[in-house]
């Protein structure tokens, strides 16, 4: 058996703060996150403008994702009953182990000891190539960027584009290292240049599309009235994959289905313009089932749960398995482009992977550990993500929602201190005489602190939680008496005089 | 756990016909070797199980999820999105421009000129020999003085592979996207014909361009196996700069019959 070497995890990263800390400092990693980020908001929102009925076909899209969640069990039936009469297999797999092992068993079956995969963020998170890795089996990346990564001996950072945190000279470096040991090497005089990058990937994959029996893919949609599969790609490694090995096996979400053929419509659509921001992305393949002739003899498909029958018990958080991988929330996010996928510390990074991740993971259910319960928080709730979403995934809703969650769990980040607040807020507010109590302390205060009407930073000490706020934040100072008491005292403003002249104290209405 | 063999498993009708014995593989980590942030805590299964346990489970488990308090409301799909171009759009020329926007190299013809724009075609891409599927449609080719290779016995993937280029005609074409779908019809042929071979000549009829991707959505059986192409191929994973031919022809020309 070859000894295939595993590839890295998301396992044991650390809580979103200190990831985004370290991601932070890697300016590198920041330029080419802008850059990307920025280029291609511009090409979708110009795309998108383009399309008088957008916001029509986003409610389509949305309303049709929520009529396969609602009746899911009866279109996943009526799944497998079309792919089975076009002479494809289905597979039920309740988690990553089964469907890994499935898969597994299929390529022992077939005798060889290597896949080609087309990307798939599904395979990925059921640590598929590790799988085959383990049972001597190697899972050959042939999408450009997985290539990159798999080389590169690293972890993906974006849903579409993987490698996005990664520029053209790093990229020479890891083909010129790398590729001899996977394959063919890279020449010798390899440049830097995009075009020359690309041609070195595409000479070293060929032989492998060549000579693979089994290949592995996801899916973007799959039909349930008539078993159509598509997968939507941009290189062609896709069309290689799906048309030359005797043997193609698919892993798919419960959730990617779409009920009618007539649903595409909407989806092919949807999809190229928020996510590589083209009017239509360069190939779509689809098939149903076998085709005598043309393509693979065998077809498995794969349908695994591992989790999103936990995620479609909330009726709130569900939505998010609308989800059709666009990515378009990661590329407005301004965390996102900021910090990078690594930091969200999972194989769905940015917006939708803060709402899915900890679902998958089963926070509707039970508690979550730290790293998990930091990642509704890894957001501003600005809402440019729900804005360019194709299906309305109501992304902040969903976030403060598992805020929520995890303060009823008791995992919110500032546990003691923000229990403690609370307490005392609702003791202060529950009666008016202790609201004036609080105001006339508050007002006492002025004696000591903020003599110069601001507050500055405040030591930890004394600020608790609030430390980090204060530190690039000024307060103002409470004013000498509050707004309640001046107009106790002055009648509303008028037995002092002419009201506009007299005002209110000095400083209880700033300036700015 | 032990790895055992399947016999006592193998049902009489099997529903897996590629599998000789169904090997029950131990998959609880190696010490050294993680699982994924995503795979949940081992379940106490061995793997694969019984393939209708599994299916059982999980559509048990998905009904568990949208019952009492969690029912989803009544879903209505609003389908008054746009289905077509407006009246009297010039559906031909929108699909020549669009095309071309995705670097696809369109030039019109009509039948007197489709022989000489073919031959200009094939002199610009420099290819002398077509790959041809097997129906009669594009017989007309043999004017151009290239040599025609019919996939009639089917030929090789070694075959293939030394090919410089192919010419498919479409099922049809979609102008606003500057899209044309293969089908797998009598002059498209199988789908590793228009895979292997660099140059890529595709022939689109006038009467085959429709406005919108619903139209061709209505038109098209989705039983036959279909490639959309858009473009030669493409990728930007590289500082997202489009760069055009990682696999897949890498030249597109389409010539446009009115």
């Amino acid at each position: 058996m070859t000894t295939v070497r595993p590839e890295p995890t998301f396992l044991g990263m650390p809580p979103f703060p200190e990831a985004a800390r370290t991601a932070l400092a890697n300016s590198q990693l920041r330029t080419n996150m802008r850059n990307a980020t920025h280029t291609i908001r511009a090409k979708r929102a110009e795309v998108v403008e383009e399309v008088p009925d957008w916001e029509k076909l986003r409610l389509a899209g949305a309303a049709i994702k929520d009529e396969v969640l609602a009746h899911l069990p009866r279109y996943l039936e009526q799944l497998e009953e079309s792919v089975t009469a076009a002479g494809g297999t289905v597979h039920w797999a309740r988690d990553a182990a089964e469907a890994n092992a499935i898969v597994v068993d299929i390529a022992r079956g077939h005798a060889t000891d290597e896949v080609v995969k087309i990307k798939s963020m599904t395979t990925q998170e059921i640590g598929l190539n590790n799988a085959l890795a383990a049972a001597g089996i190697h899972a050959w990346e042939t999408d450009l960027a997985e290539l990159i990564v798999q080389l590169g001996h690293d972890l993906p950072s974006h849903i579409l584009v993987p490698a996005i945190h990664r520029n053209r000279g790093e990229i020479r470096d890891i083909f010129r290292s790398e590729m001899g040991h996977a394959g063919r090497p890279a020449p010798d005089d390899l440049s830097d240049r995009p075009t020359d990058l690309a041609e070195a990937a595409r000479r070293h994959l060929r032989e492998k599309f060549l000579r693979a029996k089994v290949a592995v893919s996801g899916a973007n949609f799959a039909v349930a009235d008539t078993g159509t599969v598509c997968v939507v790609e941009s290189e062609g490694n896709g069309r290689m994959c799906l048309t030359l090995p005797d043997v193609l096996v698919t892993v798919m979400g419960i959730e990617k289905l779409l009920p009618t053929w007539r649903d595409m419509e909407v989806f092919l659509q949807l999809l190229p313009r928020s996510s590589t921001g083209e009017r239509m992305n360069p190939y779509t393949s689809m098939w149903t089932g076998v085709t005598e002739d043309d393509g693979p003899r065998v077809f498995h498909l794969i349908l695994l749960d591992n989790g999103r029958s936990d995620v479609l018990a909330d009726p709130e958080g569900r939505q998010a398995l609308r989800c059709i991988r666009c990515s378009a929330c990661l590329n407005v996010c301004p965390v996102y482009e900021r910090v990078g996928g690594h930091a969200y510390g999972s194989v769905y990074p940015g917006p939708i992977g803060a709402i899915l991740t900890p679902q998958l993971r089963g926070i509707n259910q039970h508690e979550v550990d730290e790293q998990t319960a930091s990642l509704p928080y890894a957001s501003t709730l600005c809402g440019a993500c729900f804005e360019v979403c194709p299906v309305r995934i109501d992304i902040p809703a969903i976030l403060t929602r598992q805020r929520a969650q995890l303060v009823d769990l008791g995992r919110g980040p500032a546990r003691r201190g923000e229990k403690a607040a609370m307490k005392a807020a609702e003791w202060a507010l529950a009666e008016p005489w202790r609201l004036g109590l609080a105001q006339h302390a508050a007002s006492f205060s002025r004696h000591f602190v903020g003599r110069k009407g601001r507050i500055g930073k405040v030591p930890r000490l004394l600020a608790g939680p609030f430390a980090g706020w204060t530190a690039s934040r000024d307060t103002p100072a409470a004013p000498s008496e509050s707004f309640r008491s001046w107009f106790k005292r002055t009648d509303g403003g008028l037995s002092e005089g002419d009201p506009a002249a007299a005002g209110p104290p000095e400083g209880l209405l700033e300036e700015r | 756990m032990t790895a055992h063999t399947g016999s006592e498993q193998a049902q009489p009708d099997d529903p897996y016909p590629s599998h000789t014995a169904l090997q029950h593989v131990d998959l609880t980590d190696p010490p050294g070797l993680p699982r994924t942030d995503l795979a949940h805590p081992g379940l106490p299964h061995t793997y694969p199980g019984l393939p209708s346990e599994a299916k059982a489970e999980i559509l048990a488990r998905i009904r568990t999820s949208l019952s009492g308090d969690a029912r989803p409301p009544r879903v209505e799909v609003d389908r008054t999105y746009r289905r077509t171009r407006d009246e009297g759009t010039d559906l031909v020329g929108l699909f020549a421009e669009r095309a071309a926007d995705y670097r696809a190299h369109v030039v019109r013809a009509n039948s007197r000129s489709m022989v000489d724009t073919a031959v200009g075609l094939l002199r610009e891409a420099g290819v002398g020999r077509l790959v041809v599927p097997p129906g009669k449609r594009l017989a007309w080719l043999a004017a151009t003085g290239a040599e025609l290779v019919y996939d009639d016995p089917p030929l090789t993937i070694d075959q293939l592979e030394v090919e410089a280029g192919v010419v498919t005609g479409c099922a049809l074409a979609i102008a606003e996207t500057g899209t044309i779908v293969l089908d797998a019809g009598p002059d498209q042929g199988r789908r590793v014909l228009s895979l292997l071979p660099d140059y890529h000549l595709c022939v689109v009829r006038a009467d085959q361009v429709v406005g919108t991707v619903p139209e061709a959505i209505a038109r098209l059986d989705p039983h036959r196996p279909q490639t959309w192409i858009s473009g030669p191929s493409a990728t930007s994973d590289i500082e997202l700069s489009r760069v055009e031919g990682v696999h897949g022809p890498r030249t597109l020309h389409v010539l446009l019959l009115a």
